[in-house]
């Protein structure tokens, strides 16, 4: 089932000459996990500010063509309802946080929906359960590491049960291995859930092998959008400036020589088993 | 050049964010400070141009301890980039900016001007001269920081997180200029947790956890041992992470970058080669 439905989409930001996305078109299937790609300016986050109704409630310009979630236009419908559809989480994770405990914060949004007590308390001890931070609930959102916020912000995104979640560069004030736990945790809410995953991030060594699909975008348009092996096998991408996983750079360096990849490896372990596989077959 | 001498800091609030920290930075070395989020690669470079005393111990740069100088003094010699570049500027005009410290420092009008275009041509900003220095990407901003600080040629140049909200092509710029700027002769210090940036950099890297300095050495060794890494809650570069699943077949674990990695596998895999011709 279609999730999301970008059609024509051009978006100008007031007091700005040159659109910041132009002619957007875009069609992302439910449980789909979505990389957005692209050198910073080049419209990702003014993409995702428009799946989830900041734009164009909150941001003022000029918006045409149009954005339906779970075929609702985003522009004629109240940002309170499309919350329930669409969550984002953001770079900076200690913006989205304000209350005294986690648990409060993962209840703020229910409650503010007037939602009935019993179906809050199975909902926060879900999301808090979903993101693996059942031993934070009464601690305070502020006492604690960046990823772990960043993980309390993702539990009060779930906590509404969204369709499709959108995560603007998620990690990037992030040490590396809180980062791997961020982006493991997101693939797990996906994978066990069916949520529709859609983020914008630059460390493509985190999610190359997770990823349904990359979309590469370049000055406000798409520019590429394919499976992730497609995308960073081709040679077409490095103009664009898109960053390649290492351990493609290293599988197309080996094939050169020697022909041990069919398909170029996305991930550590892939590549480890195509050297394994290839010296098994030779020796043999 | 930079000499930190059994140093503690304790910020007011009782966080010891630097315990006995014992390091020495020659001239002309390219350093990573590494570390996970509060392991005290910040305060570390706020001793640098004396923003932060030590509590103990000292801090000597070019010899002269910086208990004894002014951070107007120091910043001649140690010029820092910090993580939010924003906060630094405040003029109307990108050139206006890099002008206001060389005319503080006192220099003439004429070498003001020189050293400006110098400065903005090195970091590629010549043709947003004229333009509002808020009006920049987040990019040319950290870019903009970078030039105000070259502008007046310190001997030692730190940098706090450098690559934190850079793309890819951004980082390709940064790690050239870094590169360059080391080549110069300047001592170069940066701070960051990005391990890739750091592979492809290859400096000396001082690994830091809770306010210590648990390692020191070259990257390539540092970076591929993973136990030690995981410590400060960083993870080895993806091309050491996939050579050290492939040690047991003898290839070279302590690689940190593709064409190395590359090399030694077709290497391994000729010898294969030959042993199963003859």
């Amino acid at each position: 089932m279609e999730i999301v439905r970008v059609e024509g989409l051009t978006f100008t930001y007031s007091g700005f000459d040159t659109p910041a996305i132009s002619d957007i078109n875009l069609s992302i299937e439910e449980g789909e996990f979505v990389l957005l790609l692209g050198p910073s300016g080049c419209g990702k986050s003014t993409l995702c500010r428009c799946l989830n109704g900041l734009i164009p409630h909150f941001y003022a310009g000029k918006m045409e063509g149009r954005v339906l979630v779970a075929g609702m236009d985003v522009s004629k419908t109240p940002t309170y309802v499309l919350s329930q559809y669409v969550g984002m989480v953001f770079q900076n994770p200690e913006n989205q946080l304000f209350s005294l405990t986690v648990e409060n914060d993962v209840a703020f949004a229910l409650e503010n929906l007037g939602m009935p007590r019993d179906e809050i308390r199975r909902r926060v001890d879900f999301a808090l359960k979903a993101v693996g931070i059942e031993d934070l609930r009464k601690r305070s959102p502020f006492e604690l590491s960046g990823g772990q916020q960043q993980k309390v912000a993702i539990a009060s995104i779930l906590a509404l049960m969204p369709k499709i979640m959108v995560f603007d560069e998620p990690t990037s004030s992030l040490d590396p291995v809180s980062a791997k736990s961020i982006i493991e945790t997101i693939f797990k809410v996906k994978k066990e859930l069916g949520t529709s995953v859609v983020v914008a991030e630059h460390r493509v060594e985190l999610l190359a092998d997770k990823v349904d699909r990359v979309i590469v975008m370049q000055k406000g348009r798409i520019v590429k959008d394919g499976r992730p092996r497609e995308v960073f096998v081709s040679e077409e991408m490095i103009p664009y400036g898109v960053p390649v996983p290492k351990v493609v750079s290293m599988a197309k360096g080996v094939n050169r020589h020697f022909k041990v990849f069919n398909e170029i490896p996305l991930s550590s372990e892939e590549f480890e088993q195509g050297i394994r596989r290839f010296i098994h077959d030779k020796v043999r | 050049m930079i000499k930190f001498d059994n140093v503690t800091y304790v910020y007011p609030t009782g966080v010891k964010a630097l315990n006995s920290v014992s390091v020495e930075i020659g001239r002309g070395e390219l350093v990573a400070l590494m570390g996970e989020n509060g392991a005290g690669k910040t305060t570390f470079i706020k001793h640098l141009n004396g923003l932060l005393k030590p509590t103990s111990g000292n801090v000597y740069v070019d010899g002269k301890d910086t208990k004894t100088l002014s951070v107007a003094q120091l910043s001649r010699i140690v010029g820092v980039v910090f993580q939010n570049a924003d906060d630094m500027f405040f003029l109307p005009t990108v050139e206006e900016e890099v002008a206001f410290s060389l005319r503080n420092l006192g220099f003439s009008e004429d070498v003001v001007q020189r050293r400006v275009d110098w400065s903005l041509k090195f970091m590629e900003l010549e043709e947003y001269r004229n333009r509002s220095p808020f009006l920049l990407s987040g990019g040319e901003k950290k870019r903009l920081a970078l030039a105000i600080i070259l502008a007046w040629n310190p001997q030692v140049i730190a940098m706090d997180e450098p690559t934190v909200g850079q793309d890819s092509m951004q980082k390709e710029k940064l790690k050239e200029m870094i590169k360059q700027l080391n080549l110069q002769g300047r001592t170069v210090i940066i701070s960051t947790h990005d391990v890739e940036f750091v592979a492809e950099l290859k400096p000396r890297v001082i690994l830091m956890s809770k306010g210590r300095i648990i390692a020191d050495g070259k990257a390539e060794f540092i970076l591929t041992d993973g136990e030690l890494l995981s410590s400060c809650s960083i993870l080895m570069p993806q091309v050491a992470a996939t050579m050290s699943r492939l040690a047991d077949l003898g290839f070279n674990a302590k690689v940190i970058s593709v064409e190395e990695a590359v090399r030694n596998i077709v290497e391994g895999l000729r010898g294969l080669e030959h042993t199963r011709r003859a």
